[in-house]
C-alpha cells in the first residue's frame, strides 16, 4: 500500500488559494504593513517573527484569510498586532505579552495556553477561546462557542480575565482553575440562555461572571451558582471598562444590571474520590 | 468500622542483634516504628520498601510476608477479598502506583535473539567500532530526497535510551537533577513530564525534553523554548484514557513554582486535551507548537491501546516527528487499580503494529518510535529494537537505579527512599550528583550489553538491529501473537 496523501511538505501540492511566498511588506521604522492576500500562513508568520526581531513593534497584517499561528510565542510586551480580516485557528497561541487587535470574527482557540498580553475580537470568537490560559486578557465583542476557558489556571500576580459580549455555548469554565469569565449576553447572534450544558464541571478555582440569571441546571455539580455581591461585582469594573473602551458600550449601565457569580463549592473536588491500595 | 484488613508484612525484629539505635525508626517514611528503649514496629503500616532494612546497622530486620492463611479459593484471589473490603470501608476509587503487578507474564520475555555461527561471522565488540548512536526525528525516505526545513528538527541520543517523563511533583526534584545530569553525561534526553521544568534544570536544557500535557501546567513561551524537543502527552500506559490528579498535599512551594499553580490546590490534568477532538486538531497542535518553538522535532505520547496501529498512523500524519508507545505495564505515580490493571495493550504487540502499519503506508521514514512500558533490562531494549523501536525510555528502571524497590506506594506522598515526595526531610535523602552516577551507570552498562548483542548478531550498528525481527524467534506464544509480532516460533 502506497502513502494515501503525500505528508511531505517539499513534495505534496500547495494548499488551494495560498502561495507559499514571502508576503508583501511596507515599512516604515518600527511600523509596518503586512500584505497576508494568499500567503500561507508558514510564510506568514515567518516574516512576521523576522519583522518583530528587527524592532518593528507596530504590525497592521492586512487581507487576512484563515492563516493559522499568528503571533504565537510571540514575547514582546511593546509590540501591537492588527489584524485586518478573519484570522485561522490557535491565533496568539502561548502569547506572553504583544497586543493583538482583530477587525472582524476570530476562529478556533484564540489565546490557547496564552501567557500574558491582550486579544481583542472586534466579532465573535469559536471554540476553546483561552484554553488553559494563565495570564493576560481577551476581550470577544460578540459570540464564543464551546469550551471557552477551559482549565484556565492563575499563579501569584498573573490573573486570566475573559470577556464575551454575547452568549457562550457547552462546556464554558470547565476545569477552570483560576482566572475571570465574563459573560454579558449583550448584542448576540445566537438564541436560547446565554450558556450552555456543563458549565464550569470540574471547576475548582476562579470565577465566572453572567449577566442575568442563570438556569444552575445548565452547571456543573462542583460550583456554586448565586447571584454576585456588589464587592464581588466591583472586581470585574476594569475588565468590563476595558470591554466598553474597546468596543463602545457604557460600562455603568451594564454594572448597574444584575449578575450572577458561579464559583467552585472546593479548591479539592476529587479529595476524597480515592481509597489508597 | 472494623478494619477486616490484616497486616501484609511482619516486621521481624531480632531484638538480640539489635543496636537499639532507632536509624529504623528515622529511616521510615510510613511510620512504622515506635521506639522505647527498642524499636517497636507497627506491621499494618509497612510497605515492604526495604528502607529500614538497608540502614539497619546490625542486619537485623528481615521484611517478611504475612504468614497469616486465608480459604483457598482460586476464584476469589486474596487480592481481590481485599479490594472488596478497602472500597466497603472507604467507598473510594483503588488508587494504586508503579506499573501492574497483575500476573500476565512479558512479551519480550518469551522472545529470544539469534546470534551468528560458522557462516556469518559475529563481531567482537571490544575490539571493534559499535556504533549505538540514534536519530530521533523524521528522515528522508530514500538517500538524496529532498526534505522540508522543518523537517530538520531531530535528537541525537548517543544510545537508544532516554529516561521516561516523570513530572516533578510526581517525582522530587532531586530525582529530575539526577535524570537532567545523567542524560547530559550520556548524550540522551530526559523528560520534564507534564510539570513544567524547575530553574534548577535550566543548565541541562540541552538535553531535556518537555511536555504538553492537557492542564498545560508550566507551558509558557520560555519552557518551549528552553527544551531541546517537545512532546505532546495524549495518554500514559498505565492509565489510557484517563487524566492525570496530583494532590493539593503534593503541590508544595517548589513544585507550585514551575507547575505555576497556586500552592495547595489539586493538580487536574482532564482526561483529553479539549482543543484536540481529532487527527486534525492534533495537527494544528503539533504545528503550533513548532511555529512557536522555530521547528524544534514534536512528538506525541499515547498510551498502547487496542486501534493503535490506526492512531499511530495518524500522528505520524499529523506531523510527529516521534510517536512514543507507552504500554500497559508501564508505571505511574497514581492510578486508580482497576485502569492500571485492566485497560490498554502490551508494547510489544503495538509496537509490532505500529512499525508494520508505518511501513505498510510508506512512512515510517516521517517519524521514530520510542517505546517505554516495563523495559526491564538490555535484553528487552534489544528486542524492542528488533521489533521496530528506534529507542525505548526508561521510567520504573529509572526510579529502581535511584532506590525504588517498587512498594508501589507513590500515591503516598510518603516514599521512604525520596524518591516519589515532596516532604523535604525525605527528598533529601537523594543526593543527585549520586543519582546520576547510578543513572549513568545503569545506561553505560546496559549499552555495552546492547553492544555484546548487536557483536553476536553480527551487525555493528544499532540501525542494523532495527525492525529485524527476523533476528527473533518466539516460545511458548501462539501462532496468532507470533503473527501480529512477526516472529517466527523457535525452530523454524
Amino acid at each position: 500500500m502506497s502513502a494515501v496523501f503525500d505528508t511531505n511538505p517539499a513534495t505534496a501540492a500547495p494548499i488551494e488559494g495560498y502561495r507559499p511566498v514571502a508576503p508583501v511588506v511596507e515599512r516604515d521604522g518600527a511600523t509596518a504593513v503586512v500584505d497576508a492576500d494568499h500567503v500561507y500562513y508558514r510564510e506568514l508568520n515567518e516574516a512576521i517573527q523576522q519583522l518583530v526581531a528587527d524592532g518593528v513593534r507596530d504590525l497592521t497584517i492586512r487581507g487576512v484569510n484563515g492563516q493559522r499561528y499568528i503571533g504565537n510565542g510571540l514575547t514582546e510586551t511593546d509590540l501591537r498586532i492588527r489584524i485586518q480580516g478573519v484570522p485561522g485557528q490557535d491565533l496568539g497561541m502561548f502569547l506572553g505579552g504583544p497586543v493583538i487587535d482583530v477587525d472582524t470574527n476570530a476562529q478556533d482557540g484564540v489565546g490557547n495556553t496564552m501567557e500574558s498580553g491582550e486579544i481583542c475580537v472586534h466579532g465573535s470568537a469559536g471554540d476553546v477561546v483561552g484554553y488553559g490560559m494563565r495570564g493576560g486578557r481577551i476581550l470577544i465583542r460578540g459570540d464564543a462557542g464551546y469550551r471557552v476557558g477551559i482549565h484556565m489556571k492563575q499563579y501569584q500576580n498573573q490573573l486570566p480575565e475573559v470577556i464575551i459580549g454575547g452568549k457562550a455555548r457547552d462546556f464554558f469554565g470547565e476545569y477552570m482553575a483560576g482566572g475571570r469569565l465574563v459573560l454579558l449576553d449583550l448584542n448576540s447572534q445566537l438564541a436560547g440562555p446565554a450558556l450552555g450544558n456543563y458549565t464550569g464541571t470540574g471547576m475548582h478555582g476562579g470565577e465566572i461572571f453572567v449577566r442575568g440569571t442563570v438556569d444552575a441546571c445548565l452547571c456543573g455539580r462542583e460550583v456554586g451558582v448565586v447571584p454576585a455581591t456588589p464587592e464581588q461585582l466591583e472586581t470585574i469594573r476594569p475588565l468590563v471598562t476595558r470591554y466598553c473602551e474597546a468596543f463602545g458600550a457604557d460600562a455603568d449601565g451594564i454594572m448597574s444590571q444584575t449578575f450572577t457569580r458561579i464559583a467552585p463549592v472546593s479548591s479539592r473536588p476529587y479529595g476524597n474520590l480515592y481509597c489508597s491500595m | 468500622m472494623i478494619n477486616y484488613l490484616q497486616p501484609e508484612f511482619h516486621v521481624d525484629i531480632d531484638y538480640d542483634r539489635c543496636h537499639k539505635c532507632g536509624r529504623c525508626a528515622g529511616q521510615c517514611g510510613w511510620g512504622v516504628y515506635s521506639f522505647v528503649e527498642r524499636p517497636l514496629p507497627d506491621d499494618a503500616k509497612c510497605r515492604a520498601c526495604h528502607r529500614c532494612v538497608t540502614f539497619c546497622p546490625a542486619h537485623c530486620i528481615t521484611i517478611k510476608r504475612s504468614d497469616l492463611a486465608y480459604r483457598e479459593n482460586p476464584n476469589w484471589p486474596i487480592r481481590a477479598r481485599k479490594g472488596v473490603w478497602r472500597q466497603a470501608a472507604s467507598g473510594g476509587v483503588l488508587l494504586t502506583s508503579m506499573g501492574s503487578d497483575a500476573p500476565r507474564g512479558s512479551i519480550f520475555d518469551a522472545l529470544t535473539l539469534d546470534a551468528c555461527q560458522v557462516t556469518n561471522p559475529s563481531i567482537d565488540p571490544l575490539r571493534e567500532p559499535m556504533e549505538t548512536r540514534t536519530v530521533i526525528g523524521k528522515r528522508p525516505r530514500a538517500l538524496g530526497e529532498r526534505v522540508p526545513k522543518d523537517w530538520a528538527g531531530r535528537l541525537t541520543l548517543s544510545t537508544p535510551i532516554l529516561f521516561a517523563p516523570m513530572s516533578f511533583g510526581s517525582v522530587s526534584l532531586n530525582v529530575h537533577k539526577s535524570m537532567a545530569m545523567a542524560a547530559k553525561r550520556l548524550g540522551t534526553f530526559m523528560n520534564t513530564g507534564e510539570g513544567g521544568l524547575h530553574a534548577d534544570l535550566y543548565p541541562y536544557q540541552d538535553n531535556v525534553i518537555v511536555q504538553v500535557a492537557s492542564g498545560r501546567f508550566g507551558v509558557t513561551p520560555e519552557y518551549l523554548e528552553r527544551g531541546a524537543a517537545i512532546e505532546i502527552k495524549v495518554g500514559q500506559g498505565a492509565k489510557p484514557g484517563i487524566g492525570g490528579h496530583l494532590p493539593g498535599e503534593k503541590i508544595n512551594a517548589e513544585v507550585s513554582t514551575t507547575r505555576m499553580i497556586p500552592q495547595g490546590t489539586d493538580a487536574i490534568s482532564p482526561a483529553p486535551h479539549h482543543d484536540i477532538y481529532s487527527i486534525e486538531d492534533l495537527r494544528q497542535l503539533i504545528y503550533s507548537l513548532k511555529e512557536a518553538s522555530g521547528y524544534k522535532p514534536v512528538g506525541v505520547k499515547i498510551a498502547a491501546v487496542h486501534n493503535v496501529g490506526a492512531i499511530a498512523s495518524g500522528i505520524v500524519r499529523a506531523g510527529a516527528d516521534y510517536v512514543y508507545l507507552d504500554g500497559m505495564n508501564g508505571g505511574t505515580g497514581a492510578a486508580p487499580a482497576v485502569i492500571r490493571d485492566h485497560v490498554g495493550i502490551p508494547v510489544e504487540l503495538a509496537l509490532a503494529v505500529v512499525d508494520q502499519r508505518l511501513r505498510d503506508e510508506g512512512i515510517r521514514n516521517e517519524a521514530s518510535i520510542i517505546v517505554a512500558g516495563s523495559i526491564k533490562s538490555s535484553a528487552d531494549l534489544a528486542k524492542a529494537l528488533a521489533l521496530g523501536a528506534d529507542a525505548v525510555a526508561l521510567g520504573s528502571a529509572t526510579l529502581l537505579a535511584l532506590g525504588c524497590h517498587l512498594c508501589q506506594s507513590c500515591h503516598t506522598g510518603c516514599c521512604s527512599w525520596g524518591l516519589t515526595t515532596q516532604k523535604p526531610e525525605l527528598t533529601r535523602r537523594l543526593d543527585p550528583e549520586e543519582g546520576a552516577q547510578r543513572l549513568v551507570n545503569l545506561v553505560s552498562a546496559w549499552t555495552h550489553e546492547l553492544q555484546e548483542i548487536l557483536g553476536a548478531l553480527g551487525v555493528n550498528a544499532v540501525e542494523s538491529l532495527r525492525g529485524s525481527r527476523d533476528r527473533l524467534r518466539a516460545i511458548g506464544l501462539d501462532a496468532q501473537t507470533c503473527e501480529i509480532l512477526g516472529v517466527a516460533p523457535a525452530g523454524r
